[in-house]
């Protein structure tokens, strides 16, 4: 009789994840009917500030995942804990995901308003410049190499990029004129009210909960793949014995 | 006993810019290189002078921007060919000492590129320089944080595969600041657009010495494992 591993023993999920799963459905189906049905049209932004109970949250996420990476990148220089070098890596994947969604909801957001998707707005300037930067940091986290090495390396990305971002910020913002009157690229705006705000304020919960559950996934996925490198090596290491002490 | 920090600097920037004086790399193939991407930039726009005129400062950092990224990979290439990184971590020199020289090896170097290009543009785009300060301010801010930045940049992606591709999707959107405000401020120096010229100099200084700060702390963590 052969045995085999039982699969719930190399998943990823736990009680926590299935329950900030439930929480992101139940959240999302709550977000769509509060944005898209319940809230009124906006008197100035009419239908389109629709998006922006995605567009905000999106944003918002992926520049907490920055923060994350940065400050995982400055802990495990100091620490030198696989941990926060997994944490940080995959903190900064989820985050090109969302800014991705960022840019790619602010075209269409675009389109409706402007009639082109692209304009150089300064947040959309700004959001596509750090895109591309931390495409580099993912780049870089799949070349091969030794894992201190690419620790390392990744670390210094993710520490240079989090402090290029005030930076590009204010260039971007300078070269465009300083601050437009309101944009979808603004916060959540203080004139908002009732079922506006409250969508508003609703689409960042929903969407940091479906953060913590990305990152947490992404996190033991991340975690998994070291300890089947480890396990492939090891492997490895004794087929080449065995094949040493044949006669 | 060790050397201190800016002794060990000055070996560094010397050893560079003596291999430079040796190779003529800098002088030989950026030069040239970024000439003809002046001339290019012709080609691709208005050949009436007027545009290129009014779009000189854009134009001209976008030169130096892509000569930087060629004069960072010479700067690492020379270290990488024959093992020399391992040779300078042995001797005794500090991370940061290592750090500073490459950096002040590469402004040298890129000052002196960029005073021909500004001649080449000058000649080719009908450009009249004024506003000496600020534009003095500007180009050497620039280059510091373009250097400072490239040392790092340059280090790191050294040993790592495909790094000559790697540099410029790495190093060009972290110096996209450096590239708004360099143009931005030679533009109000040159007398092209009115605005605040030294908000621009503070942001470019700013940018310099927060990654000349970074480049000093990091560079230890990166020598010991690239």
């Amino acid at each position: 009789m052969t045995t085999t591993l039982a699969p719930k023993n190399i998943g990823t999920s736990s009680t926590a994840t299935r329950i900030l799963g439930v929480l992101s459905i139940v959240g999302l189906i709550a977000l769509v009917a509060f944005g898209l049905v319940i809230s009124p049209a906006d008197f100035e932004l009419g239908e389109t500030i629709r998006i922006l109970y995605m567009h905000v949250p999106t944003v918002s996420v992926a520049y907490l995942a920055f923060i994350i990476t940065g400050v995982g990148s400055v802990i495990y220089l100091w620490k030198r804990s696989e941990f926060w070098d997994l944490l940080a890596a995959s903190a900064a994947e989820i985050g090109v995901l969302f800014f991705g969604l960022t840019i790619f909801n602010g075209m269409m957001w675009g389109k409706i308003t402007w009639g082109v998707f692209w304009r150089w707005e300064p947040r959309l300037v700004t959001t596509t410049v750090l895109f591309i930067t931390y495409i580099g940091y993912l780049v870089v986290r799949s070349i091969p190499t030794d894992t201190r090495t690419r620790g390392t390396v990744s670390a210094v990305i993710g520490i240079m990029a989090i402090v290029n971002i005030p930076i590009t910020h204010k260039a971007v913002d300078w070269w465009r004129g300083l601050h437009q009157s309101r944009t979808i690229f603004a916060t959540v705006d203080p004139d908002m009210r009732g079922t506006q705000l409250f969508s508003a304020y609703l689409g960042l919960a929903v969407f940091l909960v479906i953060f913590a559950w990305l990152l947490i996934h992404r996190f033991r996925v991340a975690w998994l793949s070291e300890r089947a490198r480890g396990i492939g090596l090891d492997e490895a290491i004794v087929a080449r014995r065995a094949e040493g002490s044949v006669p | 006993m060790s050397l201190s920090t800016v002794a060990g600097a000055r070996l560094v920037a010397r050893k560079d810019l003596r291999i430079e004086q040796h190779s003529r790399v800098a002088l030989a193939q950026m030069l040239p290189f970024g000439l003809l991407v002046l001339i290019l930039f012709a080609f691709a726009l208005d050949p009436s002078r007027d545009v290129l005129n009014r779009a000189t400062a854009g134009l001209f950092w976008m030169t130096v921007l892509f000569t930087s990224t060629l004069a960072v990979q010479r700067a690492f290439a020379i270290e990488v060919d024959d093992g020399a990184l391992d040779s300078i971590r042995l001797s005794g020199i500090s991370p940061a000492s290592v750090f500073l020289g490459k950096v002040s090896a590469l402004v040298i170097q890129l000052l002196m590129l960029e005073a021909v290009l500004a001649l080449g543009v000058a000649i080719l785009y009908n450009t009249d320089f004024g506003g000496w300060a600020m534009l003095f301010a500007v180009t050497l801010l620039s280059t510091i944080g373009m250097s400072a930045a490239g040392a790092t940049y340059g280090v790191l992606v050294s040993r790592l595969r495909h790094s000559s591709t790697l540099l410029p999707l790495l190093l060009l959107p972290l110096l996209a600041p450096v590239l708004i405000a360099a143009t931005k401020g030679s533009e109000v120096a040159l007398g092209q657009e009115a605005g605040q010229g030294w908000s621009w100099v503070a942001l470019l200084a700013v940018f310099a010495i927060s990654y000349l700060i970074l480049g000093v702390v990091l560079y230890r963590p990166l020598l010991e494992e690239t």
